[in-house]
């Protein structure tokens, strides 16, 4: 393991913990934005090009901006009165805890099946952009179709509120 | 639905204000209605003629006194709205251009800090002897003394007025020669009658100066 | 001969990576090359602060700076000096990381965005398979900055402008980017140097360039809408704006920080202006087949300070959009255009060569545009006003 991945995962766990543990929420998006852009240098030491920069475009450059508005826009900003650990923590715990271990043993196991020394076949855009169209056609489709009921009912929410604001 | 036969494209208009624009670019190059700066202060524009700053006191002669106009009536003191002239009448008195004994001021002062430059004091001198300048160019490192213009700087020469406002100085001078000839037309009827009076003998004189008199 | 003018920055680095040992060679040369960069865009950031002011001044009808050096030249240095023994305020109740982090990470965030671009044959930082793509995530970076620096100077003003200015930076990214999809349609590929060798070829003396084909016209002024707005330019400079908003989101940045923020938004200027003349004026080549013999980054850097001087234009023949002026633009203008224009770009990639295919792409372009420009100006929003007038 190298020292920019030591380096990487510092920030990037860093990055999480904050978000968490801060007490003013802009701080705490900030921190995660922190964290965004670890996961995607992360995603560009494994020489994944396309997810490491849609990583950055997409969830840097729009979602911790989504999450901003959402703070300022509401009352977010000021401080929280009962501090940041929640009352259910022992639930959260165990939650937790059992998402990590499925994902742990589906990884581990998935490293199992592969050979050690095998070089990583090189993916470039031009790849992904024909399996999208040719293999994960449906997944596409429907992301597709998630995104414009997602955009629809953004639009029917904000009517609706104009209207009763009128 | 007839509004969709106007014929302006949308876009029309940025494109004609660009065309304007780079009209406006290209020409401040060659002409210099497109280039109207003045690069102050190596080039100055010549003021306005009915331009105002700062009052100054006219002098008729070449000499700074004697022909100083002004004879501390007083009145642009009293009628001054932010009172900036201060004036000290003298004791005696010297001929003006009519040949009139006149005071004179000995000390006349204007806080150009404080003059509003409304050109009252102009409008109600009778002897026009206070008229406006047209130097702006009066800044100073001394607040109060140095905007202080006593008498000796505030007198100009009468060319110097008609330099700055040529025809309001023809107006004026115009206007006081009218005055110095009835004045001397006067003087002269006064000096002929007494010279005829003194001419004449003393019961007829007599009769004369009554029928003078009444015909006064 | 030529080739030597052409290649003489890389075989400038080529020689002076020599001198040290193999090693240390890769490194060195990159090294290098970011020195160039970071050393030429800001000296051009100089003479354009120059540029403009003369540009929009005698645009104006009056004399630009012209006391500081010969006709002003000099100006940028005595800005630079000004900038720099200014007082850093930092307003008390500020959050001074965030404070200072922001103009910081905006400088970062536009720096990189210069090393995907070709600036000449043979000549980028970093030639990356997903060149595009990277420039733009580094795009979207500098949107974080400037809310770091609108919410960190606990301003209402800030805040506002700051928010303002984020929104209309999403609404038109979402352009920026459509319109490049369509010249990597057409290009076959996100890597900028394989799309400006895409348009290095030549039909007797016209060149390929993408902004001579219907489809690249209209994508070229959608960009060219869409970078205004991304860099905050008038007329879309709202969030700035002297008269509304003091300065905007950074207001309360003084000295340095100021010049920072200023110098972050002119290289973002200048890397949006390299992107849209890679995508659509052919990057580094030559607008005619007999033209070849000049150097290829004197194009690329020519064809950057006209793009340069057409924002200076725009910025002193425009008068300053309103916020929902803006935003209704790019929805229900700028968007639907820059979708029907990827449509038929596609159109045009699957009807083969031929005059057939440039009637019916600009066929469809034209009535598109006229249709949406006489519904729009019908329906009062980009046309003149009408007046209500009380009985």
């Amino acid at each position: 393991m190298s020292p920019v991945f030591y380096l990487v995962s510092a920030m990037t766990v860093a990055g999480a913990l904050a978000a968490v543990l801060l007490k003013p929420l802009v701080h705490c998006a900030l921190a995660v934005t922190v964290a965004f852009a670890g996961l995607a240098f992360l995603f560009l030491s494994l020489d994944a090009q396309f997810a490491g920069f849609a990583q950055i475009l997409v969830y840097i450059g729009a979602v911790a901006i989504l999450i901003v508005f959402a703070i300022l826009l509401t009352k977010g900003s000021e401080l929280p009165r009962d501090g940041v650990f929640s009352r259910s923590w022992l639930a959260g715990v165990v939650i937790s805890a059992a998402v990590f271990a499925a994902l742990g043993w589906a990884i581990l196991r998935s490293a199992w099946t592969l050979p050690h020394e095998a070089a990583v076949p090189a993916v470039t855009v031009h790849d992904i952009g024909v399996a999208l169209v040719d293999r994960y056609v449906l997944p596409l489709e429907i992301v597709a179709l998630l995104l414009t009921a997602a955009t629809i009912g953004a639009v029917i929410v904000a009517m609706h509120e104009k209207e009763g604001a009128k | 639905m007839y509004l969709f036969l106007e014929d302006s494209l949308l876009g029309e208009g940025i494109l004609k204000g660009m065309a304007e624009t780079a009209r406006n670019f290209a020409g401040s190059f060659v002409s210099a209605e497109r280039l109207t700066t003045v690069q102050y202060p190596e080039e100055r524009e010549a003021p306005a003629e009915n331009a105002r700053v700062f009052p100054f006191l006219v002098f008729d002669t070449a000499d700074a006194e004697a022909g100083l106009r002004c004879v501390a009536c007083q009145i642009c003191e009293k009628e001054c709205p932010p009172k900036c002239i201060y004036i000290e009448k003298s004791k005696d008195k010297k001929p003006d251009y009519v040949g009139k004994q006149q005071f004179y001021p000995t000390r006349f002062d204007i806080d150009i800090s404080v003059c509003m430059s409304c050109q009252i004091c102009v409008e109600v001198c009778p002897f026009e002897a206070i008229k406006m300048d047209t130097q702006f160019e009066l800044a100073t490192t001394d607040r109060f003394g140095g905007l202080l213009l006593d008498r000796k700087e505030l007198s100009r020469s009468n060319e110097y007025y008609h330099q700055i406002h040529p025809t309001e100085a023809a107006e004026v001078d115009a206007r006081l020669a009218e005055e110095k000839a009835k004045a001397d037309a006067k003087a002269k009827a006064t000096a002929d009658a007494a010279a005829a009076k003194a001419a004449m003998p003393p019961p007829a004189a007599k009769a004369a100066a009554t029928e003078e008199g009444a015909g006064d | 001969m030529i080739d030597k003018m052409d290649q003489i920055f890389v075989l400038l680095q080529h020689w002076l990576v020599a001198f040290l040992p193999l090693s240390l060679q890769p490194v060195a040369s990159v090294l290098l090359a970011v020195v160039a960069i970071v050393c030429v865009f800001p000296a051009l950031f100089a003479l354009t602060t120059v540029f403009e002011r003369k540009g929009l001044a005698r645009i104006q009808n009056r004399i630009g700076p012209n006391r500081v050096g010969p006709f002003g030249i000099m100006q940028p240095i005595a800005d630079g000096i000004k900038s720099l023994t200014k007082e850093d305020i930092v307003p008390s109740i500020a959050n001074a990381p965030v404070h200072f982090l922001a103009p910081v990470v905006l400088v970062v965030a536009v720096f990189m965005g210069f090393a995907v671009l070709p600036m000449g044959r043979n000549m980028v930082l970093v030639d990356m398979d997903a060149g595009l793509l990277f420039y733009f995530a580094m795009g979207a970076s500098t949107e974080v900055s400037v809310f770091m620096a609108g919410w960190s100077s606990r301003n209402k003003y800030s805040l506002l402008g700051a928010m303002r200015a984020v929104a209309q930076m999403i609404s038109y990214e979402v352009v920026l980017l459509l319109s490049s999809v369509s010249v990597v349609m057409i290009a076959g590929s996100l890597s900028l140097t394989k799309i400006v060798a895409a348009q290095s070829g030549y039909t007797g003396i016209f060149p390929h360039w993408y902004i001579f084909t219907p489809w690249g016209l209209v994508g070229f002024i959608m960009y060219a809408i869409a970078a205004t707005a991304e860099t905050n330019r008038s007329p879309f400079d709202l969030p700035e704006g002297e008269s509304e908003l003091v300065a905007g989101y950074h207001t309360e940045y003084s000295g340095f920080k100021f010049a920072l923020f200023f110098l972050g938004e002119y290289l973002a200027m200048f890397s949006i202006s390299g992107l849209g003349t890679t995508l659509f004026l052919g990057g580094w080549s030559a607008p005619f087949s007999f033209l070849t013999f000049i150097p290829s980054w004197i194009w690329f850097f020519s064809k950057l300070m006209m793009s340069i001087f057409v924002f200076i234009w725009m910025r002193g023949t425009l008068p300053r959009l309103r916020q929902d002026q803006l935003m209704n633009f790019a929805w229900k203008f700028v968007l639907p255009l820059t979708l029907l224009n990827l449509m038929v770009t596609a159109l045009w990639r699957f009807m083969g060569e031929g005059w057939a295919r440039w009637g019916v792409c600009s066929a469809i372009l034209i009535a598109a545009y006229i249709l949406m420009g006489r519904v729009g100006m019908y329906k009062e929003h980009f046309g003149p006003r009408r007046y209500r007038y009380a009985e």
